[in-house]
This record gives C-alpha cells, structure tokens and sequence, in this order.
C-alpha cells in the first residue's frame, strides 16, 4: 500500500481540539506521523491550506437493504457517503425484514462489505421484529458484529420487556439506542404542535412527548444499568432531563440530527414534505438551544439520520407523506453553517460528528492519532454551491436541501489510507 | 377591480383589497340571484370540475349552482367512490383531470394542504372547499359577506367564535380573514378543543361563555366536528350543550343588535338551540346560504379573468 504525505493541510483534531496547520503521512492504512517529514517515496499531497479531518462517523443511516433496495442500496449509499465525507456509516435495523437475527446481520455484512466505499457497520434489533415484546439473540449478534441495539423509531410500550431487554444488554456491556418519544402523544403527528401546526391544519405532537419519552428510558437505564444513547434530542424540555441523568452517572449519551440543527418548523411552509421528519422540526428557540447543547457537549453526537425515501411516497398530502431525509452527502456542508454562523468550531464539530460516535461504539476512528486508521476527509469549508437534489448520489432525492445555498466542498475522501472519492472525478 | 391570485387555496394569501373586491363582485350577484332569470355569460365555455374527496351535500350543490348560474359546464366527481379508493394517487388523479383541460377546479379533501399539492400539478384556477382542517376560504367570504350586509361594516366589530375551533377549517378561514380586516376576535370553547399556539393568535380566549360573548356583535358557532374527532375531547354532549350550546340565556349576555350565524350543517341541541336558529330576528344563518352562492360566483368570475389574462399574455407572447 502507497505512502501518503499530506503536506499544507488545515489538520481538523478533535481530541485535542486543535485547528493548524501540519502534515500528516499514513503508511499501511493508518496514520504513521504527524508532522513529520515526507518518507522516501511517499506519494505528497499538497491539500493547499484546505481542512483534513477525520472521516465522518455517521450513526444512524438507514439503508434499503434488505427490503428497499430502490431506495437505497449499499452501493448508493456507500458512494453517497464517500462524497459527502462520512467514512464509517453506522445502518440501523430497521429494514424489512428488520436486522434481528445473526443470519440477517451476516447477509447484510457480507453485502455492504462487496459493495460499498466506505465502511459499513451496522445495529442491530433490540426486540425481534422490532415489536418491542421480545429481546433478540443480543449475544449472537454481538458476536456476529452488531455495535448497537435499536428498535428505530419503532417505541414499545411494554416496559416489562424493555427493562428485561436493557438488563441482558447490560450484562453484555452492549449499548440500546433509544428514540425518545411518547407513543401516545405522538400518535399520528405529521409536526411539533404549537402555532404552525394550527394555522397549517395538521396534527402536532408536543414537544414534551419527547420529554417524557426520555424520561421512561433514563428510568429504565436507572433501573437496570444499560449503556443508553439517545438517537436524537431535538427539544429543550428534554435538556434537563439528560443533564441530570448524567449528573447522577448513568451510562447516557444523546446525538442530534443535522437537520433538528439547521431547520426549523416554519421551513416546511406550504406543506413541504421533504421537511417532514422523525421527530418533527421545532421551534427556532428548540433549534437555538440544540446547537448550544452540542457546543457544551450535553449533546454529543451528530448525525445525518439519513432516511431515503422515493418520490412516490413523498408525494403525497403531508399528513400521508413518508418521514425522513437523506443526509449523507449534505452533512458537511449542513455542518459548515454552524461553523459560518460562528456556533461552534471545526474541531468541536468533528467532535460531535466523528470523534464522539466512534468512541461510543468502541471504534478507532474518529482521531488524528498514530496508529488511528486513515480515515480522513479533506474538504474546502468556504466553496459555495447550490444544492441540486438530482445530483445526489444516493437513489433517493428526498433532501430539505434542494435549492439552497450551501457552503463546504470535500475535496476527497480516503477509507484506510485508500482515496474512496475525489471531486471533480 | 383588484384580485390577483391565481388559485384560492386560502384566505391566508389575500390581501384586504383581494377580500373587499370579492365581496363587492358578490354583492352584485346577489342581486342577479334574485332575479327570476339568473344567469350570466362569465364563465361561458369554460369547465369547471368539482372534485370532492369527502361527501358533502351543501358545498358542493353551493359550487354547482353558482357554476352553472355563471355558464360553465360543470362536472361533478364524487371521488370517495372513484379510482382513489383503488389505490390511485391524488397526483395521477389530478394528472388524469388535467389531461381533460379543465378551466375551474373546485376541490375538497380530508387532508390539509391537499388542494396545495393538487394546484401544483395542474394548470388550471383551483378553489379550494375545503382541506381537512386547513382552510375553506369561501366560507370566511360568504361570512364576511353575511356580515357586511347585516351589520354594514367588516371592521372593528367583535367576533366571537364558539366551539370546536381546533377541528375546524371554517375556524381558521375566519379569523384569518377577520384580523385581516381589523376585528377583535374572542374564541371561546373547551380548552381541549382550542388549537395549540391559541394563545399566538392575537385572539382573546374564552372558556367561559357567558364572558367571552359579553358584548359580541357577531356570535359565530361552530358545528361540532364529531367524524374529525379520535377519542374524547368532551364529556358528553349534553354537558356540551349545558355549558357551551347558544341558548337565549347566553345569547343574553352579547350585544342586543347581534347577530348569529352558523356554517352548517346544524346539530340541533349540541351546539345550538333549535329556537335561537330560527329566529329569524337574531339568526342569519339562511343568508349565509344565500350569500353561499353569490361569493363562489364572485370567486370563481375573478379567477376565470385571471386565468384568460394569463392565457392571453402566453399568447401574445408565442406569437411575438
């Protein structure tokens, strides 16, 4: 394997929270100096003042595979994402037939492996099913590879058999995703309920669905000790709630999608379905407080929570219309606008979307480090463009995006010191 | 003459000269309506389609009338029993009806923003009757109408909404409309049948009765929308009636000149007394029905000149 010396490079180091200029050489895959000198025969990129940073970690990607291969297939995804910057994509279970037994995770496994760029790693079930009733093999899958249990957006009512879940997953040292949510308040919602909601005629959920969603759970993680990451915390009723739970020592996470972070609900305006999300936008002053919370790092985690959904089903009266956006490949520049807009800095963003998701799943990504895998993105955060959704990569169009202005181009991306994507090729 | 849209798909996007031609247009097809020979050449030629995805006696006979009244060949669809219920989507059936280059499309739908949707498919002037529990903007016209004729004014009166505001479409058309107009608008109702945000409104909010239609000029109620309705948001109906249906005690505490009206269809005894309806001192509720038809004939006569302005500019506009 060639030796790359990446010379004039803007390094990007979350861990130390740094931002300066270095070089960076990889050898074998993972990175071997920094700034260091060029090694005889190193292949010298010169990155022209541009950023290098760890490749994104992005969790909580759905795939269509198995079961919605046209909305999204491993390939697609993997090429989306290897243009949008993210290196290791965390897919989650709930496809169809749902990713609950060991032989359904080593078909996928084996499949994302031959097709996609990048890495794919995946979660797997929390209940079989995800009907929330009965545990999955949660050993098995372990073993066969899964980094995480889930049941998606899907929320079980039966406490009983979530708490026995949570209390073997412990006992497994494996972590539960949660989706936040109070299932019978936020019944049929298609909004967050409030003033918007009213005028538009469309039924809300209130915000302390989430609230008091995440209030069961932590109970749950209280009672039982799991390892807990909440997959998306998008309001500030819910902030106390994690705050104190982290006070007290539990084992708690919480991520946020891109979206909550740059969109709020007025942005679904006449009835706009590609802003129809899980959950749905919020307030600007819930968005405002969003971006505060992954700045003091409450929030640790951000992710694209990419959901294709094809057009048919997005064309459709609001209320009846699919969930979900993609996001791979607009995550980076998504980003940037919290960057431009002076809330947060380059290295406490790759924080939150590299560094951060990887050490919660125990990988080694996520770091400027020796030995760390090169797994880098180098992008250009100043590189304005307007959105085009058709030139998206994955096979579904399905983003808030289309039409705006965005800034922050990668460059090129590399997945173990391999170039997985180069712009402009 | 000013009314630039090119669709009503609501109330929310006219502004208050767009509203006052409206009203002024209507005004002189009451007088045709009165007439024994109704009719009128505005919309000679052309095709107007009613599509109502949700059954309706009333609207529906409403836009038939004034459509025919005003020479257009009009259709009606009864789309709860068509192909949408063999799984064709509200795309391909608005498609499939623009293949047919209608002129009018008049549109009802259980989901809101649905007509949006449909209007940006098709091209052709689409009004809407009603969205789920968006808009029905003809009714807050033929209510301004109703209003302006009795009390002379559609300003600076006090408008109390009673009953199922968060159910109803007629609810939002309306205050819309009147804080367009500058009016002071009480909503009064149970708390759990108030909108949420109710207090971002600009409204005052009432869940009292008798407080809120002290001194009311215009007294509007609400048909209890029981079929939008998914589990209980009232007690009962009798306690309803008790504590929020217009009896002559609570109709006491508005102002003596007010008037009382109601968009129909009446549940007699849940939300009304049967006497105050009909008392034809008090209740207006049968203009409303006639003022129904003059408003749509006005509606859809300003979309039709807009629509022939634009075709006759993309006209000019191939040739040169």
């Amino acid at each position: 394997m060639t030796t790359l010396h990446f010379t004039n490079a803007r390094l990007i180091d979350p861990e130390a929270q740094s931002d300066a200029l270095g070089t960076l050489t990889v050898e074998a895959g993972v990175i071997a100096a920094l700034n260091g000198a060029a090694p005889a025969g190193a292949e010298v990129i010169d990155c022209g003042g541009h950023c290098l940073a760890p490749g994104i970690v992005d969790l909580g990607v759905k795939i269509g595979e198995p079961g919605e291969r046209h909305r999204e297939s491993f390939r697609s995804a993997g090429l989306a994402a290897a243009a949008g910057g993210v290196t290791t994509i965390i897919a989650r279970p709930d496809t169809h037939p749902a990713i609950d037994t060991p032989e359904v995770l080593e078909f996928v496994t084996r499949r994302a492996a031959e097709a996609s760029p990048v890495r794919i790693r995946h979660m797997a079930a929390l209940t079989k099913g995800r009907q929330g009733r009965e545990m999955t093999e949660i050993g098995f899958l372990r073993d066969a590879g899964a980094l995480a249990f889930t049941d998606a957006d899907a929320v079980s009512t039966d406490t009983k058999a979530l708490a026995r879940a949570y209390t073997y997953a412990r006992s497994l040292g494996a972590l539960v995703i949660g989706h936040p949510q109070e299932p019978g308040l936020s019944k049929g919602a298609a909004v967050t309920s409030g003033k918007f909601a009213s005028l538009r005629g469309l039924p809300g959920v209130h915000p302390m669905a989430e609230r008091m969603g995440l209030d069961r759970d932590l109970a749950l993680v209280e009672m039982t000790g799991a390892r807990y990451h909440a997959d998306q915390i998008t309001t500030a009723r819910s902030l106390p709630a994690l705050e104190r739970a982290k006070a007290n020592g539990l084992d708690v996470t919480a991520g946020v999608s891109i979206h909550h972070l740059t969109l709020n609900e007025i942005d679904v305006g006449d009835y706009r379905t590609f802003f129809k999300l899980t959950p749905p936008l919020r307030s600007e002053d819930d968005r405002l407080a969003m971006v505060e919370a992954v700045a003091s790092g409450l929030i640790e985690v951000i992710s694209s929570q990419h959901t294709p959904a094809d057009e048919e089903s997005k064309r459709l009266p609001y209320e009846e219309a699919a969930s979900g956006a993609v996001g791979l490949e607009t995550l980076l520049p998504a980003a940037m606008r919290l960057y431009h807009a002076g809330h947060l800095s380059l290295a406490e963003l790759w924080r939150a979307l590299s560094l951060n998701p990887a050490r919660r799943l125990g990988l080694p990504q996520g770091r400027l480090a020796l030995g760390a895998p090169a797994d880098l993105v180098l992008f250009d955060p100043d590189t304005p463009f307007v959105l085009d959704r058709f030139k998206l990569r994955s096979k579904s169009k399905n983003t808030p995006f289309d039409g705006s202005r965005m800034e922050g181009k990668v460059l090129a991306t590399y997945v173990g010191g391999a170039r997985v994507y180069a712009a402009g090729e | 003459m000013s009314f630039r849209a090119r669709h009503l798909l609501g109330i929310e996007h006219l502004a208050p000269d767009e509203i006052r031609s409206v009203l002024d247009l209507a005004e002189r097809y009451v007088e045709l309506n009165r007439r024994t020979i109704k009719s009128s050449d505005a919309l000679a030629g052309m095709t107007q389609i009613n599509m109502f995805f949700e059954n309706s006696t009333r609207t529906q006979a409403s836009f038939e009338l004034a459509g025919k009244r005003l020479g257009a060949d009009v259709m009606n669809m009864s789309v709860a029993q068509s192909s949408v219920k063999k799984g064709e989507t509200l795309i391909d059936t608005a498609l499939t009806l623009n293949a047919m280059h209608p002129d009018l499309l008049v549109v009802r739908h259980p989901h809101s923003g649905a007509v949006n949707l449909l209007a940006s498919k098709v091209n052709c002037a689409v009004l809407n009757a009603g969205d789920g529990k968006h808009e029905h903007p003809t009714q807050a016209l033929l209510d301004a109408l109703t209003i302006r004729r009795a009390k002379g004014r559609i300003q600076r009166l006090t408008v109390a909404i009673c009953g199922d505001i968060a159910h109803s479409r007629v609810a939002r058309s309306n205050l819309i409309l009147l804080g367009k107009m500058e009016n002071r608008i009480r909503l009064i109702g149970p708390p759990t049948l108030m909108p949420s945000g109710v207090a971002e409104f600009g409204c005052e909010v009432y869940d009292d009765m008798k407080e809120g239609l002290k001194g009311a000029d215009v007294v509007m109620m609400l048909r209890l929308q029981k079929e939008r309705m998914d589990g209980g948001f009232i007690p009962s109906e009798r306690e309803y009636y008790h504590r929020y249906g217009l009896d002559a005690e609570k109709l006491g505490y508005a102002s003596p000149e007010a008037i009382v009206m109601h968009p129909g269809p009446m549940n007699r005894g849940v939300e009304i007394d049967g006497e105050i309806a009909d008392d034809i001192n008090r209740s207006v509720i049968q203009d409303q029905v006639e003022m129904g038809v003059a408003v749509r004939m006005a509606c859809m006569d300003l979309l039709a000149r807009n629509l022939r302005a634009e075709r006759g500019a993309r006209a000019v506009g191939a040739m040169v």
